[in-house]
């Protein structure tokens, strides 16, 4: 495998990792607050048919982005009714959302296009294409760093930009602002926040807000930038793995980026490994192959990252005292 | 995790043997049935195609039928058993995942007709309907070798399976037959009946091979498949159908589809047991029953030579006439070719 093999894996890996890693810095802020997402997957899922849904009735992909954000939202004030407000179980309203965008999407699908809860196709311009940087056809001339530049940095669409970008806004957020700090508190100790006169059911709804705007963009990548059009439960766990990939990165932005990528470029491989012939070992059965990611994460998980503590206050709904 | 997704399997087949019951009411007498499998009535390919079957019966002889989409593998007995109490006849189910629930169900109705497409259940009253993927996927396999200009061509596929390995076989051998250099790329989309659903990651394994330097892209993935030709489409190169006629969806950009005329089959069960032709047993459609084949309209047309149609036709000829064996994966489990 030589240099220009690498880059084509790289950017599989990207466009892997990005659903991912937008879901996970979605639930970073969610589980930071003190709420456990477990409807990362169903959020994802009803505004990926959100998007797909207005992007092809409208012909603009942009109101489909916009219905995709909606939509998350909307199921994120859902959990936030049943859990800040109603004290109810957070897992079990997570569940829940994630039942219903499996079941809705298609049934509603159905009603709109008779095409048993697919979408049509997306033509190329009513998709969320990928988008030049400044200069890539001549910067791309210059040996080694030009190709990198050219194929791997530029040329992706505009949402793998933003999910990489949310990165250090997060950690800037979390960390350097008062937000951030009332953020993280909420979660460790809601009612230190609450003595101190500051809302604490405010803050969580500020923080399942962004959790919505998040996975409502993830969704919108998966069925209008990465894909064409929606298909019944075509987020196939990502929202799942976006929560391990959470508790992997300790419930850090930073590593939550490592996390994805890793959980990207494996997947990515994995694909390229398939039926290639080792050194020495000849062709590895393609099952071996296919359960490598995952083998990977069992053992880094038990033998790297150490203890993964959860914010404190995670699960818990808060009782003021009166 | 684990344990989220065993709740969520459970409420879902609750949620589903609900309105299961709700759909169930007012099957009249004797009405044949189809129950489609996991991937649903409408996934534009082996589902749909056993549909239009159905449709094209009600369509021609006037008469009703019955249909159903199952929710979770939990309802595949539940089903049949219950279509079979209200006295459809006969029952046909497609897909090789039926087999182990029709074979216990088979046996309770003994005096009820059923026909199973994909697989074998051996039993006096089920008509059990193959067909030569094989020799289907072989024609496309010479299209596929012969469009080629990198001469590299693509196998994209769901998982591991005896059956989907068989159109991959069947490719290999027209692609060689058609041109002894050419490369295949084989890949698989998942590890299980998912991947019959993962446009997205369908879509990352034809890049994969496109970018390898395949320039047609065969796939076999139910609604899966869309994504890997969209990704052929989006590159300017060729995609390759498969079980419908798929060369509708990208227009320029599909080389053909490997048809699969589960709708005959569909409509032939319903009709023999209309006029009292029905037989149980085994029943192979191939090239010569024009069970299988590649299919040639108005959209990929202009992709296709002289020369082309023609080694199609030669190739159509000496299948029938038996002069090329091809070899079908599922026999001994292996493809002599790679």
């Amino acid at each position: 495998m030589g240099f220009e093999d690498i880059i084509p894996l790289l950017n599989s890996s990207v466009r892997f990792a990005v659903p991912l890693l937008l879901a996970c810095i979605a639930g970073l802020y969610s589980e930071r607050s003190g709420i456990v997402d477990i409807g990362l997957e169903g959020k994802m899922l009803g505004a990926a048919f959100a998007a797909a849904a207005v992007a092809a009735l409208t012909g603009n992909v942009w109101y489909g982005m916009l219905a995709a954000i909606f939509v998350s939202c909307c199921m994120s004030m859902i959990h936030a009714i049943a859990s800040i407000n109603l004290r109810g179980n957070q897992v079990i309203s997570g569940v829940a959302l994630n039942f219903l965008a499996l079941g809705g999407t298609v049934f509603i699908g159905h009603s709109i296009f008779k095409r048993g809860g697919t979408t049509p196709n997306l033509p190329k311009d009513v998709r969320i294409g990928p988008i030049e940087l400044p200069f890539a056809a001549e910067i791309g001339q210059v040996p080694f760093v030009g190709p990198i530049y050219e194929q791997l940095i530029s040329g992706h669409s505009i949402i793998v930009y933003f999910a990489f970008a949310a990165v250090p806004i997060t950690a800037w957020v979390l960390m350097k602002t008062r937000l951030g700090l009332r953020l993280r508190a909420v979660g460790e100790n809601p009612k230190a926040l609450d003595t101190a006169g500051i809302s604490v059911f405010k803050l969580r709804y500020q923080a399942l807000i962004i959790t919505g705007i998040l996975c409502g963009v993830a969704g919108a990548y998966l069925s209008t930038s990465q894909g064409a059009n929606f298909s019944e439960n075509m987020t196939a766990g990502r929202g799942f793995i976006a929560l391990a990939a959470l508790i992997f990165a300790k419930w850090k932005p930073w590593n939550a980026l490592w996390t994805c990528l890793l959980f990207g470029v494996l997947s990515a491989a994995q694909i390229r490994l398939q039926g290639v012939e080792f050194p020495l070992i000849g062709e590895v059965p393609v099952q071996f192959i296919q359960a490598l990611p995952y083998v990977l994460t069992v053992v880094l998980l038990a033998g790297f990252i150490g203890r993964a503590i959860p914010p404190k206050a995670v699960g818990q709904p808060y009782v003021k005292e009166r | 995790m684990t344990v989220q997704k065993k709740i969520s399997i459970g409420a879902k087949a609750i949620l589903g043997a609900a309105t299961f019951t709700a759909l169930m009411t007012g099957v009249a007498l004797a009405d044949p049935a189809l129950i489609y499998d996991a991937a649903g009535k409408n996934d534009k390919s082996f589902n749909e195609m056993a549909w239009n079957g159905a449709e094209a019966y009600a369509k021609a002889t006037g008469n009703s039928y019955q249909d159903l989409e199952i929710q979770t593998d939990a309802q595949r007995e539940q089903a049949l058993r219950r279509f079979a109490q209200q006295g459809a006849s006969p029952i046909v189910v497609p897909g090789f995942t039926w087999a182990e629930p029709l074979t216990v169900v088979a046996k309770e109705f003994p005096d009820t007709h059923f026909a199973i497409i994909d697989s074998v259940v051996d039993l006096p009253n089920v008509r059990s309907v193959l067909f030569k993927e094989q020799e289907g996927s072989f024609l496309v396999g010479v299209l596929a070798a012969m469009k080629s200009e990198t001469g590299t061509i693509g196998y994209v596929t769901a998982f591991d399976f005896p059956l989907l390995q068989a159109f991959g076989c069947g490719y290999v051998q027209g692609a060689k037959a058609a041109n002894a250099d050419i490369q295949v790329l084989q890949n698989f989309i998942g590890t299980d009946f998912a991947a019959f659903n993962d446009i997205n990651t369908a879509g990352e394994v034809g890049r994969s091979q496109l970018e390898r330097g395949a320039d047609v892209v065969y796939a076999a993935a139910g609604a899966a498949g869309e994504g890997a030709l969209q990704a052929a489409a989006d590159a300017g190169k060729y995609g390759i159908g498969v079980d419908s006629n798929q060369n509708y969806l990208f227009p320029g950009n599909m080389l053909s589809s490997m048809v699969k005329r589960v709708d005959v089959a569909v409509q032939n069960a319903f009709t023999d047991e209309l006029n009292g032709n029905w037989t149980s047993g085994i029943q192979v459609l191939g090239l010569a029953e024009e069970g299988v084949g590649a299919a040639v309209d108005e959209y990929n047309e202009p992709l296709l030579s002289d020369e082309m149609k023609a080694a199609l036709a030669d190739y159509t000829a000496k299948i029938n006439s038996g002069e090329i064996v091809v070899h079908d994966y599922r026999s001994d489990n292996s493809c002599p070719v790679s």
